[in-house]
């Protein structure tokens, strides 16, 4: 995109500013997410689950401005930090939180847990545990949408620690070479893991790697729930109307650590603080402020947010096992 | 009934459930425009167009993972491997992908998908091209193993790999493709996990599948001159096993021989000579005896090579060692 034609797309963005109901249902989402996972933390520090608890707290308008642009019927595909991706897909935190605490009522039936959350009804093709390894299965659900052309668009969401492995650049490279209708979307949260971008990657610009592709590609900061919108509708349209992928970077931070046994120590207290100036909740609240939406109304969405979580909880904690009898029937199809 | 190679039984399999369903496609490397690195897939691009015979580029990984997520969305693809050498760039794939989505998404997802390829070794390739993959894939819940050793239980095997809602490794061995035999001349099928007897006998059984059945049924001949009436067995799908004919046999011949390609440490017939061990302690006249490939990577010689592979010699001696006759 030349400067031009960027400058036109910012002054599309600015004229589109959505409105006061757009932005309350950003603001509901980002806060509901956060506040689930808040809980979840809280319920690991009392041992109420285990296993491994990847928090996605500070790139929550990377999910939500991206999942906003799709249709019902459109597939998301996402790595083991996917309960914002789930949750703004639309499954709910009851069954998001039920599936952490191991229950039957959980989306997954208490089988996949954190890492492996999926919901067939929504489209929501599950989180993957192993780095990069689900790429190439959104190549292969916009494969299945352009076989069939039934006009679907995947989401795929990975992070910068997948940039590395061949699995990324297998998929990248068959859904350029058969034109497939999917967007890429690297959140790059600078540390793959305990590492820093600088040593993992010689080339810190990931969309870069879209050119070597023949591929469409963008990069923008993620704390913006609007921006994010904007400029991945950009590429949601290429992928339905031209059949066309794109890789999207989008650059974010996450306030937390890797996973709850991430002591943090790869990166300064100061640089943490320092980013939580930009968290997308605080300004996806002040978008509201400036759409001049009432306090009380502001207050009345945190409200509900609050009951919708703890009622999550409660659920999760009633919510019975799977039996063990029954476990054998999920290995195969009978 | 007529005659048809190996090859044509499978390509006969894939364009007749084609044909039938528009939701099966083929994709890999040359099974295209070159009609196939081993020549299954001839023909087919011409068929049915490039729309459901998908040439790929080099990447295994890549278009593994593909049709694993093509499935998941309600296709029914069926991937080439040009041989399971190189499914181990794809093994992640497989192991971590096909294998397990449908119990970690608390069955929402299921997998109608067959791996298919050669395997075993051939002819002077080496250790890199050389290997049977059967004891790998058949130790991971969630996956089936299919291996056929003749013209009539490759298409009939192929036909139910493709109907089923589960991911399948299909093996066929790589000398068999030239191979004729005979199959029925109308529709048929052969269900999966049942065992078939090659040739009946009293004395003692042979187990076998792929391409050591023909290894079997010249053992057999050869003790047959001697007049020992050998019971050959091919399970046809390793996993899941059909233990029950495995175990009826070697009840009634209480002597059982395994012959297998594969590598013995952890092999396949490690695990039937368990089973049959568990079942069949009172009836057995001897040990399970199992003859194998040599524990070791195949070498490029030829003479070094032959003796690597389980041969006719070696399983008449280790046979009638059985019999106690050696």
């Amino acid at each position: 995109m030349s400067a031009t034609e960027r400058e036109a797309a910012e002054l599309r963005e600015k004229s589109r500013m959505p409105d006061k109901a757009q932005l309350a249902h950003y603001y509901h989402q980002m806060l509901a997410i956060r506040r689930m996972e808040e809980a979840l933390a809280k319920a690991y520090a009392l041992r109420k689950f285990g296993g491994f608890l990847h928090l996605y707290i500070g790139q929550e308008a990377v999910a939500v401005g991206a999942l906003a642009t799709l249709k019902p019927e459109d597939y998301v595909i996402a790595t083991y930090r996917e309960h914002a991706h789930a949750y703004a897909k639309g499954m709910t935190a009851k069954s998001i939180i039920a599936e952490l605490f191991g229950k039957a009522t959980g989306c997954s039936q208490g089988l996949g847990g954190s890492m492996h959350l999926f919901d067939a009804s929504k489209n929501f093709l599950g989180g993957y545990g192993i780095v990069g390894g689900h790429i190439p299965l959104a190549a292969g659900t916009a494969f299945a949408s352009k076989y069939r052309g039934d006009g679907r668009v995947t989401l795929c969401f990975f992070g910068d620690g997948s940039v590395p492995q061949g699995a990324f650049h297998e998929g990248v490279a068959l859904a350029a070479l058969w034109r497939l209708p999917v967007v890429f979307i690297c959140e790059n949260n600078l540390y793959s893991m305990g590492t820093p971008l600088y040593r993992s990657l010689s080339v810190s610009d990931v969309s870069q790697k879209a050119l070597a592709y023949g591929m469409a590609r963008d990069r923008f900061d993620g704390e913006d729930v609007v921006r994010v919108h904007d400029r991945v509708a950009e590429a949601v349209r290429r992928a339905r109307n031209e059949s066309l992928p794109t890789l999207i970077e989008i650059r974010t931070y996450r306030f937390r650590g890797h996973s709850m046994s991430d002591a943090g120590l790869y990166r300064t207290k100061e640089e943490v603080e320092e980013s939580k100036k930009r968290d997308p909740i605080t300004f996806g609240r002040e978008l509201l402020v400036r759409a001049k939406m009432d306090e009380k109304d502001i207050v009345a969405i945190e409200d509900k947010v609050t009951a919708e979580i703890e009622e999550a909880v409660k659920f999760a904690d009633e919510s019975p096992e799977l039996a063990y009898e029954r476990l054998a029937e999920f290995t195969y199809k009978e | 009934m007529r005659t048809v190679a190996f090859r044509e039984a499978l390509n006969e399999a894939i364009a007749e459930e084609m044909e039938k369903d528009d939701r099966i496609f083929l994709m890999g490397e040359e099974v295209g425009h070159y009609d196939g690195a081993y020549k299954v897939s001839k023909g087919l691009l011409k068929r049915f167009g490039e729309r459901r015979v998908i040439d790929t580029p080099i990447a295994e990984g890549g278009f593994v993972g593909v049709g694993i997520g093509a499935a998941m969305v309600g296709l029914r693809p069926i991937i080439e491997l040009m041989t399971w050498n190189f499914s181990f760039v794809a093994a992640d794939q497989l192991i971590n992908n096909a294998a397990k989505i449908r119990q970690m998404s608390g069955g929402q997802f299921t997998l109608p998908i067959v791996f298919r390829g050669p395997g075993g070794s051939a002819h002077m390739l080496a250790a890199q091209h050389s290997q049977s993959t059967e004891a790998l894939w058949a130790h991971i819940p969630g996956l089936k193993v299919v291996m056929p050793a003749n013209p009539k239980d490759a298409k009939g095997l192929l036909k139910s790999a493709i109907r089923d809602n589960n991911p399948i490794i299909f093996i066929e061995g790589e000398v068999l493709y030239a191979d004729q035999g005979e199959i029925p001349d109308g529709e048929y099928s052969i269900p999966l996990g049942v065992a078939e007897v090659k040739r009946p006998g009293t004395d003692i059984t042979l187990i076998a599948w792929s391409k050591m059945v023909k290894i079997a049924l010249a053992t057999a001949d050869a003790l047959a001159a001697e007049g020992i009436e050998a019971e050959v067995v091919d399970p046809r799908t390793i996993r899941p096993l059909d233990e029950e004919l495995l175990v009826e046999s070697v009840k009634k011949t209480k002597r059982c021989l395994i012959i297998e390609e594969g590598w013995p440490f952890n092999g396949v017939g490690a695990e039937i000579a368990y089973r049959i061990g568990r079942r069949c302690f009172d009836d057995l006249d001897a040990p399970v005896e199992r003859l194998t490939g040599a524990d070791m990577p195949m070498p490029y010689n030829h003479h070094l090579e032959q003796q690597c592979i389980p041969d006719v010699p070696r399983a008449v001696t280790a046979a009638k060692k059985l019999l106690y006759l050696e």
